[in-house]
């Protein structure tokens, strides 16, 4: 049985300037796997990764013919169910850790507001869970780390921080929501195998938003190409090469190689047909 | 360069911030000759000193030893209107970079108005029709464009004094695949059309190696290896740092055959221990912290 099962999701937002269609009819299945959700900003993947939570403020609206997580519908669900969901069972990694953690908060004390909060633990056994799962992600002195406030850790830090943040409840379904885009190369590299080791071990099935289809392609199963608030095209990520709407190859080849041609990249090609 | 005539030369650049009584070694003893109408690029990680040669070669960084020279003449302090007429500057983020309350208009004429040159209508009408955008976003502030057509416009903006000299840092690393293509493919039109010069900053290694002829590898403030184009090409860097930044780019996995099969390939102990030690922010951070909090510790 699948984890997750969305069918014709639609995310429109009603605003002075007419309404604003994000997501219209999106449709997917996710088991225990990588999900990888790619589109130039603004195709709605990220609202529709922030729909599977029912993250989405007023104007926004969700609307949908079903959406079931691992037996719960969500679509219907009580906001108190939600706040029950939304952690344990599901959680969000955020793209910016400049603007995803608190700026005035200790790195420890975020970590374990969670814990002290939701699930009433002690501060002591809260304290060794937040060092766990900072472990987790290889950070190698957790002390240090939970003295420290936001500013004082690189880019890279910072988004361990908040991919620990999320896995201390230990969800069944993880949203990273482009978690590396802020990162040079090869702390990328480094996140993206944290991420991968804790899908393996843990079991958990992931849905990965990015812009950047080859680095989504080397490192989840599947690959949903999202354009103007549809799905394009669903490849298995093995077959990305051969993908076969303009779109998704468009995206896939206008990114520079090395010794690579020095003539002007392809541009993408946008036809409003596409989208309907 | 021989042939060409060297039309930046850094030579044994240090820059040393000091902040509460601490040294900071930026830069360390960097040198670079880049030649008229050539792409020299300088790649590393954040924190390896490559943004900060640009803003030292600027002005916006205090040259603490070594020299830069441009067209042969060392660098004056402050830079004064022959260097803006001659190097401009583009930055990183298209959202920080321009004035949030000034018209693109006002941004565009305020260098022309600085140098005392007329027809400011007609420049920058061109100066719009340059980079690609329509003469109708003269008016609009910078908000109401989208991330692309921002930077659009801080090119624009650099380019409106005919320089000869573009420094680049990280143009497009704040911008979409798609949008990152279209800015990259601007850049080597006018790169084209007007001669120009660039010194480019990124830490993406596909990036410099579409736009450079010449890239140098920095870590940690120094310089670790200078590549030519074939050289990357081929593989054949001398130093492992620059093999592993090489082998983390995300591009070759892809075409190594095995997209599926996640494993960072670091050289055996090149990456592992520097992965694992903090960034010098954070290592500096701490000894403040440290220093702030527990002032009686020995």
């Amino acid at each position: 049985m699948s984890l997750l099962s969305v069918k014709n999701l639609r995310v429109t937002f009603n605003t002075e300037a007419g309404v604003v269609e994000a997501v219209r009819g999106v449709s997917f299945e996710l088991g225990r796997e990588r999900l990888g959700i790619v589109g130039e900003s603004g195709s709605g993947k990220t609202m529709t990764g922030r729909s599977v939570l029912r993250l989405i403020r007023p104007p926004g609206k969700i609307e949908a013919d079903s959406m079931q997580f691992d037996g719960t519908d969500i679509l219907n669900a009580s906001e108190t169910q939600m706040r029950a969901l939304r952690g344990p069972r599901m959680a969000m990694v955020m793209q910016d850790p400049k603007f995803s953690l608190n700026p005035v908060m200790r790195v420890g004390a975020q970590l374990m507001e969670g814990l002290r909060q939701r699930d009433h633990t002690s501060k002591a056994e809260a304290y060794a869970k937040a060092i766990a799962a900072l472990n987790a992600v290889q950070i190698r002195d957790p002390d240090r780390v939970m003295d420290a406030y936001p500013h004082e850790l690189s880019g890279g830090m910072g988004q361990r921080v908040m991919i620990a943040m999320m896995l201390i409840p230990d969800p069944d379904l993880l949203i990273a929501d482009e978690p590396t885009s802020a990162l040079d190369v090869t702390v990328q590299a480094e996140v993206l195998s944290i991420l991968d080791d804790l899908v393996k071990t843990r079991g958990m099935g992931l849905i990965f938003i990015s812009h950047d289809l080859r680095l989504v392609a080397r490192f989840c199963d599947r690959v949903l190409v999202m354009y103007k608030g549809r799905i394009v095209e669903e490849v298995a990520a093995k077959d990305l090469l051969h993908a076969k709407h303009p779109y998704t190859q468009g995206l896939l080849n206008c990114l520079p190689r090395i010794g690579g041609t020095r003539g002007p990249l392809p541009g993408l090609d946008r036809n409003a047909e596409w989208a309907n | 360069m021989g042939e060409l005539m060297a039309l930046i030369e850094v030579e044994n650049l240090s820059v040393t911030f000091s902040a509460n009584s601490r040294q900071v070694r930026a830069v360390e003893n960097v040198s670079l000759t880049v030649g008229e109408r050539e792409s020299f690029g300088l790649v590393g990680e954040s924190g390896s000193g490559k943004s900060t040669i640009l803003r030292a070669i600027c002005g916006l960084a205090p040259i603490s030893e070594g020299s830069i020279r441009i067209k042969g003449e060392p660098v004056k302090t402050p830079r004064g209107k022959a260097f803006s007429a001659l190097v401009q500057m583009v930055f990183q983020d298209p959202y920080a970079s321009l004035h949030p309350r000034h018209t693109i208009d006002r941004t565009l004429s305020e260098p022309l108005a600085i140098h005392g040159i007329p027809d400011t209508d007609k420049r920058v009408m061109a100066a719009l029709t340059d980079v690609g955008l329509p003469t109708s976003f003269r008016f609009r502030y910078p908000h109401q464009l989208s991330g692309g057509q921002r930077q659009r416009v801080a090119i624009a903006r650099a380019l409106m004094l005919k320089p000869a000299i573009l420094l680049l840092d990280e143009p497009t690393s704040a911008l979409d695949a798609s949008v990152q293509a279209e800015t990259l493919n601007l850049l080597s039109r006018l790169r084209d059309e007007r001669g120009l010069t660039f010194l480019m900053v990124s830490h993406d290694l596909a990036v410099i190696d579409h736009m450079c002829d010449r890239i140098l590898v920095m870590q940690n403030g120094r310089a670790v290896e200078e590549l030519s184009r074939e050289t990357l090409a081929s593989a054949q860097m001398t130093t492992e740092y620059a093999r592993s930044l090489f082998t983390a780019s995300a591009d070759r996995m892809l075409e190594g055959g095995t997209p599926h099969s996640f494993a960072p390939e670091y050289p055996e102990g090149g990456r592992e221990s520097e992965t694992l030690d903090p960034h010098p922010r954070q290592v500096r951070a701490q000894d403040r912290f440290e220093a702030d909090f527990n002032p009686t510790q020995p």
